[in-house]
């Protein structure tokens, strides 16, 4: 479902040229729960970035879904992103002057979804994120990390996407919420059959994967099923 | 994104911030408020004017010494040149279509009556036709007749300011009152007219043509020829005989006369310009305290969008489109200076409603000012939010995700 081919990434900074990626080649098959790993730099950010459409490969060919993404431009690369990518930050990212609700409606809204399909929809997957019904109205200020990661985890599904990216979703959370966390993507794809590529630069949170991507210094070094 | 998302993002942004939201908008209802009250003002002006002018009759042509300097279609009459003559009057009425001529001689005079009261007014000679052509009329006694003229008698009609200046309120007729210093006997008063702004037609008093030139003044001289048009569609027409005859009897070109002639519609016209330049002029300072308005807008949206940074980010890479983020934040431009733009139209409405009341002026706040008001609030809008705008879509996702 996802096919890169020799994805190179320079950034062009004042201090010269940094090669982020020195050619990725890899595939992600549909219902794949993947985690990459790696060293702080080592480029897993910016294998996300351009894995979730939200930055393009210097060099190299990305399929997405049958789809060929590199060379497409801003507005292309955001239907995209709208419609078959759904994304979790280590910061949650959540509007606090809108509820819980509204939060996970929100992708829904820019994809053009009639307005009186959104809130069942959103609904469906706060459930599908394990987000108790009382919180539904609350604002974001009002909840605890872990219950604002799964709300993350409710908007990247509200589309339906064909994968969902977490960067370090467990970043900002202790360990027991966090393995709270850990446990619904692992649900989502037991359950529900999701793509799923998680990145961490911990071994123990890889480990709810079902295969580990390791990178270092911007090429893949390991690449194995844990089960 | 429907309206409706739109609307409802855009209530969510502008009450996050009330007190900047407000100050700002207040920048805008200033603006327009000042813009709505000056223009109320001139407009107010110039309608009052228009009509006083008008009651004045509206087919009358006023022939002055002096040639018209023709500049632009500006008044200014010279001075020193071959004046008027009664002579100048009476070849005037020969001319067909004409319906009453009335040759006037004005000067400023004290006068004081019987009771001891004294008033500096204007003081017309005038002959019968004067209330003709002028279209005043008599409130009690008689006018000048032309057998007061041929006698030189030392009569008056007096205005009802200068009867109340002269008299209180007794009965003016038949007393004697004493202009320059020489008695005249008060024969009838005429009716109020109003003011027309530079001129008071009712601070007057009328005396006999024949006995202004000889005994008050010593000149053989009229300072103005009034000639009222039987009818108006002849104005024009009558206009032109006139001038010939006037050039001739004076033997000066008719292209460059020594005299003028203006119908109301010249001296409209001329006010008009006047007005509209004064309106335009009022208009244009309020219109800057508009733009400074604008330049907060333009500040606050920048403000905004730095802080919400993370947030555009975040749209962005949930699907928003570039133009789905700029229209949201002209969007909020645009609402928070139509809501500044209505405020203000009634802080204008208010304020002119203050100027009528307490300064007196008349002012009117039309339809078109209010369309001008939303207009221009509307336009700012859009003029001071394009920027911040663009550049909030402009934004790359990824930037203004990491952004602290
Ligand atoms: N916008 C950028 N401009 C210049 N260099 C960049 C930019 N983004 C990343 N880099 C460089 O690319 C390399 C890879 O960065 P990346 O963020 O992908 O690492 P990472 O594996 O996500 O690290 P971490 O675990 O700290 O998040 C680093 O050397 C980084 O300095
Ligand atoms: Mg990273």
């Amino acid at each position: 479902m996802i096919d890169c081919q020799s994805i190179r990434k320079i950034y062009a900074s004042q201090a010269g040229p940094t090669e982020a990626l020195k050619g990725i080649t890899f595939s992600i098959g549909t219902g794949e729960f993947v985690a990459i790993m790696g060293q702080s730099g080592s480029g897993k950010s910016t294998l996300m970035h351009i894995l979730g459409c939200l930055d393009v490969a210097t060099s190299g060919t990305y399929t997405l879904d049958g789809q060929d993404v590199t060379e497409m431009n801003e507005n292309e690369l955001a239907q995209i992103r709208s419609t078959r990518i759904g994304f979790v930050f280590q910061a949650f990212y959540l509007l606090p002057r809108a509820t819980v609700l509204r939060n996970v409606m929100l992708p829904l809204m820019y994809a053009g979804v009639p307005r009186q399909q959104r809130e069942p929809r959103a609904r469906a997957a706060l459930e599908k994120a394990a987000l108790p019904e009382k919180f539904y109205n609350y604002s974001p200020n009002q909840i605890s990390g872990g219950m604002m990661q799964r709300v993350a985890i409710a908007r990247a599904l509200a589309n339906d996407p064909v994968m969902i990216l977490a960067d370090e979703p467990t970043g900002n959370l202790d360990s027991k919420t966090g393995q709270m966390v850990l446990e619904t993507f692992q649900s989502l794809h037991r359950q529900h059959g999701r793509t799923i590529v998680l990145i961490t630069h911990e071994s123990d949170v890889a480990a709810y994967a079902a295969r580990i991507v390791r990178l270092k210094d911007g090429e893949i070094i390991e690449d194995r099923k844990t089960i | 994104m429907t309206a409706i998302d739109l609307a409802i993002e855009l209530g969510s942004a502008l009450t996050s911030n009330k007190v900047r939201t407000g100050l700002t908008v207040l920048g805008i209802v200033i603006g327009i408020g000042s813009v709505i009250a000056m223009v109320s003002i001139g407009q107010g002006g110039a309608k009052s004017i228009e009509s006083s002018i008008q009651g004045l009759g509206s087919n009358l042509l006023t022939v002055s010494p002096g040639a018209l300097s023709n500049a632009r279609g500006g008044v200014s009459t010279g001075r020193g040149m071959a004046p008027l003559s009664i002579d100048d009057a009476s070849a005037i009425a020969g001319i067909a279509g004409v319906a009453a001529v009335s040759p006037e001689l004005n000067r400023r005079f004290q006068m004081t009556s019987s009771l001891g009261n004294n008033t500096n007014s204007n003081v017309i000679g005038v002959e019968s036709g004067y209330l003709t052509a002028r279209s005043l009329a008599i409130d009690a006694g008689t006018f000048i007749t032309s057998q007061h003229n041929a006698a030189f008698s030392r009569v008056a009609v007096l205005g009802p300011t200068t009867v109340k200046d002269l008299f209180g309120d007794a009965d003016p007729i038949g007393k004697t009152i004493r202009i320059n210093r020489m008695d005249f006997r008060v024969i009838g008063t005429t009716v109020a007219k109003g003011s027309s702004g530079f001129f008071n037609p009712d601070d007057t008093a009328f005396v006999p043509l024949e006995t202004m030139q000889r005994i008050l003044v010593g000149a053989d001289v009229v300072s103005t020829i009034a000639v009222s048009v039987a009818d108006k569609t002849q104005m024009a027409d009558v206009k032109a005989q006139v001038t010939e005859l006037l050039a001739s009897r004076h033997r000066v070109d008719p292209a460059a006369p020594d005299f003028s002639i203006f119908s109301q519609e010249d001296v409209l016209g001329t006010l008009n310009q006047v007005t509209n330049t004064f309106t335009m002029f009022l208009g244009s300072v309020a219109g800057i305290s508009l733009v400074v308005g604008g330049i907060g807008i333009m500040n606050m949206m920048l403000m905004t969008i730095t802080e919400r940074t993370r947030e555009i980010g975040l749209r962005r890479a949930i699907g928003a489109k570039q133009w789905q983020i700029s229209l949201q934040f002209l969007a909020e431009s645009v609402a928070l200076t139509l809501l500044g733009g209505i405020l203000g139209i009634l802080l204008g409405w208010l304020l002119s409603l203050l100027v009528t009341t307490f300064a007196g002026i008349n002012t009117s706040v039309t339809a078109s000012s209010v369309v001008l008001g939303v207009g221009m609030s509307s336009s700012i809008g859009i003029i001071f939010g394009f920027y911040p705008a663009r550049r909030a879509g402009k934004l790359h996702p990824i930037d203004a995700l990491r952004y602290e």
